[in-house]
């Protein structure tokens, strides 16, 4: 049975900050810090805007781009997040009800640092290869927190991606997936603990390099496949300058990694950045395009998909919904001081 | 703090613009209700759940500037009359629009946002706002 996308959906926040502005408050040359992350902006939410409503947008114009899916037909929806924000209440549930897909379904909520939504896209092969359920959805969507000053500021940023997974009408087949995971603490977040802690340089080598290598790898051995068979590649994408390096060492060119890299314009937005990249490049793929996605999540895991686009793309609604750069369009850019309120970041009286 | 089963009744209504109608004589009402006032008790039985278009105008709009705790981050805003492109008025706030820019006619789309929570450690409400399209 052909497992796959059958519809996605993507948004992304207004907002915007520049590393020079964050740099000018910490005593920072943030241009060049910019520069070293390959970071030029970075999104920022509204202060009405959360996990569960960065979800439901994705989620909503993922269905409108198939008007013919009745939202009772989703058996489950998996959001995965490192922000949501109920600690004991999952954000699937309102998002959920917010696409009219409740009550007979299931749901839950993942964690699993920048790469628990392309978990949420593995069980759902799972759901629905097995016939459990006809539909299901997953999603990732952070509102990613960095300290005050510390280098994570300058790219933590919010965003998400929904994708409905099926075997009908799939305008993307996933051909294999395949995962690696072992215990490496690059980068953590203690229950309770408003800001991530992480190992500097130890998030480099052992930790983000060594897992997309590893399953990138086993996934071309898995396929037969060279770097040459893919015609996008998208990277797990914390800067703009990890993705570009890995996919270097593993043989791909610039040009295939292009479309799905939009941290330099929009920041880390931690489990939405997989999910974003391979929205832009679902915004702008043909038939027969073959495209490679790797994932990774800190404390350490990487998530390998090889995808095909099938010929239903001619006949997908995907003018129903805005694409990726119409969303990026006009944003508005923010001052430290307005970031840090829109943040939460300035303690207020109860 | 609200009432968390109050809060709960309104889903329908905040989170997909779920109203009703009246079959007898075809008025819409949002936020719901389970009689219409002007036919009375011919209504009885007769209310259907109605889908509210989630795209419209902006038919009249006011900005805010002593807001309430729940928007103090978000001050100055702006509070919308909004014809849906079914006739329906609905007020809400308008978001993510530089307030400048607003004008009567303007089309705009209905948003889940965050409305207000219960403090910190409360539940937090989620409702329609509505964007620029």
């Amino acid at each position: 049975m052909e497992v796959g996308i059958v519809s996605y959906g993507a948004y992304v926040p207004r907002y915007r900050i520049k590393p020079e502005e964050i740099g000018r408050i910490w005593g920072v040359d943030g241009k060049a810090m910019g520069k070293g992350l390959y970071i030029n902006q970075k999104s920022v939410p509204s202060p009405d805007e959360d996990v569960v409503t960065i979800a439901t947008e994705a989620a909503r114009y993922m269905m409108a781009r198939v008007p013919s899916v009745d939202p009772k037909d989703i058996g489950a929806i998996y959001v995965g997040s490192e922000s949501h924000p109920y600690a004991v209440k999952p954000t699937a549930t309102i998002v959920a009800e917010a696409i009219e897909a409740t009550p007979a379904m299931t749901a839950a909520d993942m964690e699993f640092a920048c790469k628990a939504g392309t978990a949420g896209i593995q069980a759902c092969m799972g759901l629905v290869g097995s016939g459990m359920v006809r539909y299901g959805v997953a999603i990732g969507s952070d509102t990613s927190q960095g300290a005050p000053g510390d280098a994570l500021e300058y790219s933590a940023s919010a965003g998400g991606a929904a994708y409905l997974i099926g075997t009908e009408n799939i305008i993307a087949k996933i051909n294999r997936t395949l995962s690696f995971t072992t215990d490496t603490p690059d980068f953590w977040r203690r229950e309770g603990q408003p800001y991530p802690l992480h190992g500097g340089r130890f998030t480099g080598e052992p930790a983000y390099f060594r897992h997309i290598t590893s399953a990138a790898k086993m996934m071309m051995e898995a396929m037969g496949t060279t770097p040459e068979d893919y015609m996008y590649a998208v990277f797990h994408q914390p800067n703009g300058k990890f993705p570009t390096r890995v996919a270097a060492q593993l043989g791909f060119q610039p040009e295939q990694i292009e479309t799905g890299l939009l941290t330099p314009e929009i920041g880390n937005t931690y489990s939405g950045a997989v999910p974003l990249g391979l929205a832009n490049v679902l915004d702008h793929a043909e038939a027969g395009d073959r495209i490679f996605v790797t994932s990774y999540g800190s404390g350490a895991g990487s998530d390998a998909f090889d995808i095909t686009v099938t010929d239903a793309i001619k006949d997908y609604k995907r003018d129903n919904a805005p694409v990726l750069e119409k969303i990026m369009q006009d944003p508005i850019y923010l001052d430290y001081g307005t970031y840090a309120k829109y943040k939460g970041k300035i303690v207020m009286s109860e | 703090m609200s009432s968390v089963a109050r809060e709960w009744r309104e889903i329908p209504g905040r989170y997909n613009l779920k109203g009703t109608k009246c079959a007898n004589c075809g008025r819409i009402f949002f936020p719901a209700r389970t009689f219409c006032p002007d036919c009375r008790r011919a209504s009885i039985g007769k209310i259907e759940e109605y889908q509210v278009c989630r795209t419209g105008k902006v038919f009249s709009y006011s900005v805010i500037h002593e807001a309430p705790d729940c928007n103090n981050l978000l001050k100055p805003y702006a509070v919308a009359m909004v014809k849906t492109d079914d006739g329906v008025m609905i007020e809400g706030q308008l978001v993510d629009v530089d307030l400048a820019k607003i004008e009567i006619g303007m089309p705009v789309r209905a948003v889940l946002r965050k409305l207000d929570a219960d403090g910190a450690a409360g539940v937090i409400h989620y409702g329609y706002k509505f964007v620029p399209m």
